[in-house]
């Protein structure tokens, strides 16, 4: 068997050889399919490695509880909030929390100034545990501290892309900025953290909770958010369930109400994205494979022309002693070569595409072969030529030896 | 004990409502070194018998025997190993694969015993040094003479050490010189001890032959030396 296996492999790597152009016209087809799918797998594997880091730099043991008010509620002014009540009920009472911290939006205005420049960045009230939080360190300078909160100190950190966007110098510790016709000294500089989705994680500004408080003057209708990590032994799920409880208590729900409020972890997010990158993987996928089997279509039909053209041959072959399985596997083996010849053509140039795709379009995540999507396309090109082999292997071996002989 | 016995051999073909009888009660009985020719106007039922004989078609009534196997009850892989056994085919339009060289094609009918390149490149060198084209190996089948091109086709022929060589027109597409050429190579054949068998319509090749059978209308119609004292006389 394997004798027969390599002498068919032999003769049909020399035919293939024989013919290079008409060969590889042939296996076009599937040198594009196998091209677009690992081009499209090398893309949105990249995207989403990239995405699962991204999210681990959040803090993949964070949740963020926001307030939710209802499309129909708003309609009526009605607004939930979350307090700092509620915050200090859930620091108290939660079970699992290793830190958390309130996050508290600038209202009104978010300018920032800095001599004669202008910036408008996201400006948040918080504390020190956000550091642990959110995985946010310090390039220079220091974090907020303690009591940076309890005396509502006039301080600021910064992100690199507000840095650059005001001028500032290369260490801006010690300088002073204009947050909303107030003075803040900058006492820190973020570490950079990069785009996520196009959307700069470096232009945010953060000062004291309290300060922010102050800041926003006697409201009573603040509306926090709260994030908090989770200690290591801590299940996300039970963390989240007795949270909800608790605020639901506190809040007054009865069991008909919904909650007013969110809890999201990071990894849900993730999974949303996840789940959007393996719904455009199937589509395109989907696309793909159709050229595929057009491309194992057209290996059908050369094979076909092929074994019309060489009857003669397999007249000759058979004379001479050749049983059917001999002529069947020569021809099968010539389809499943070619076909993975161009599985193989394909998937560099894929890899090549995708290289390419990825290093055009800036900020976009670097390209990534995963395993499995080579045997995939190698695998699926194989299974490709065999199945459309079979037929003009089949015919070719089913020939009358006479018949095949007297063809001219 | 004959090397070949027909017994009441028919072949049969049915074209629409005809039934042709191409081959009509044949008996025949061909021993180890015959040197036999086959010869008859077209339509005489030669050819028909050149394929029954070369196992490549089944005869439709009889019993063949071919070096003690019974072959008439043999399906088609089973008498493709019988001709890759028994038989070594020169047909009059040579017959070679076009894309593999001299030495490729005499090295072909090895692949189907699973022999290993090493060995068939040796015993193709061989059969081509007996044909004496041991200058020639690497030619394409298109490089090569018509002359050359049929010694090819008997190197490949003689390279599985066959109980019979069949020949089918061997010079019908060959001039006067070569023909001679290639006669004279049967008969060095014969003389080595190889079974001949030719199917011809040329008196002058059959001349060659020890033995020749006269067929007409799927008969037999003249055996022995009869005939070629008819020609010589």
């Amino acid at each position: 068997m394997f004798f027969v296996l390599f002498e068919s492999s032999r003769s049909a790597l020399i035919s293939i050889y024989a013919h290079g152009l008409r060969s590889f016209l042939t296996t076009l087809g599937i040198v594009i399919g196998v091209a677009s799918v690992i081009a499209v797998i090398s893309v949105t594997e990249g995207m989403s490695s990239f995405i699962g880091d991204t999210f681990a730099s959040l803090g993949s043991n964070s949740l963020t509880i926001r307030s939710y008010t209802p499309f129909e509620d708003q309609m009526k002014g009605i607004r939930a909030r979350l307090t700092p009540e509620d915050l200090e009920l859930i620091s108290r009472r939660g079970e699992g929390i290793a830190s958390i911290t309130p996050i508290l939006y600038a209202a009104r205005s978010s300018q920032i100034k800095f001599g004669s420049q202008t910036a408008f960045s996201q400006i948040m009230g918080t504390t020190y545990a956000f550091q642990e939080v959110s995985q946010s360190y310090i390039s220079s300078g220091r974090f907020l501290a303690p009591s940076d909160n309890d005396t509502r100190r006039r301080i600021a950190i910064i992100g690199e892309k507000v840095r650059d966007n005001l001028n500032l110098p290369e260490n801006p510790v010690n300088e002073y900025v204009d947050i909303g016709g107030e003075w803040f000294k900058i006492v820190g500089l973020l570490e950079p953290k990069g785009d996520i989705m196009g959307q700069s994680r470096d232009d945010i500004v953060l000062m004291p909770y309290a300060t922010m408080r102050s800041l926003q003057g006697n409201q009573a209708r603040t509306d926090i958010q709260i994030q908090l990590s989770l200690s290591a032994t801590a299940e996300v799920d039970v963390v989240a369930q007795q949270l909800t409880t608790l605020l639901r208590n506190a809040h007054d729900l009865s069991s008909e109400e919904d909650d007013d409020f969110t809890i999201q972890t990071a990894e849900q997010l993730m999974e949303t994205f996840d789940s959007i990158i393996n719904m455009v993987t199937i589509v395109i996928g989907g696309i793909v494979s159709i050229s595929l089997l057009v491309g194992g279509i057209g290996i059908m039909n050369i094979m076909l022309v092929s074994v019309t053209e060489r009857t003669r041959e397999i007249g000759i072959c058979k004379a001479i002693g050749a049983k059917r399985h001999h002529i069947l596997m020569q021809f099968l083996i010539e389809a499943l070569l070619l076909s993975l010849l161009g599985g193989l053509i394909g998937l560099a140039l894929g890899y090549g595409l995708g290289t390419l795709i990825s290093n055009t379009i800036p900020s976009f995540p670097q390209a990534s072969i995963p395993l499995w999507s080579i045997a995939l396309a190698l695998g699926f090109s194989g299974f490709v030529g065999v199945l459309f082999g079979i037929l003009p292997a089949a015919k070719a071996a089913n020939l009358d030896p006479i018949d095949a002989l007297r063809y001219e | 004990m004959a090397l070949i016995e027909l017994k009441s051999i028919t072949k049969y073909y049915e074209m629409g409502d005809q039934i042709v009888r191409a081959l009509d009660g044949i008996d025949i009985d061909v021993f180890r070194n015959d040197y036999l020719a086959f010869i008859g106007s077209s339509g005489s039922g030669k050819s028909t018998m050149l394929n029954i004989l070369g196992c490549l078609d089944k005869p439709t009534n009889g019993q063949y025997h071919l070096n003690g196997k019974n072959v008439e009850m043999m399906d088609q892989n089973e008498l493709s190993e019988v001709r890759n056994l028994e038989i070594g085919f020169i047909f009059q339009s040579f017959n070679l694969l076009p894309r593999s060289t001299a030495l490729g094609n005499v090295m072909q009918p090895l692949v189907y015993r699973n022999i290993r390149l090493k060995q068939r490149k040796e015993m193709a060198m061989d059969a081509l040094t007996r044909v004496g084209l041991d200058d020639r190996t690497h030619h394409l089948p298109n490089q090569l003479s018509g002359g050359q091109r049929q010694r090819v086709a008997i190197a490949r022929a003689l390279v599985t050490t066959p109980s019979i060589l069949l020949a089918d027109e061997p010079t019908g597409n060959l001039d006067s010189k070569t023909s001679i050429e290639i006669m004279q190579l049967f008969d060095e054949l014969h003389a080595e001890g190889h079974t001949l068998i030719v199917v011809t319509h040329e008196d002058e090749i059959a001349r060659h032959c020890k033995r020749v059978i006269e067929m007409k209308d799927g008969k037999i119609f003249n055996d022995s030396d009869t005939v070629l004292d008819a020609v010589t006389h």
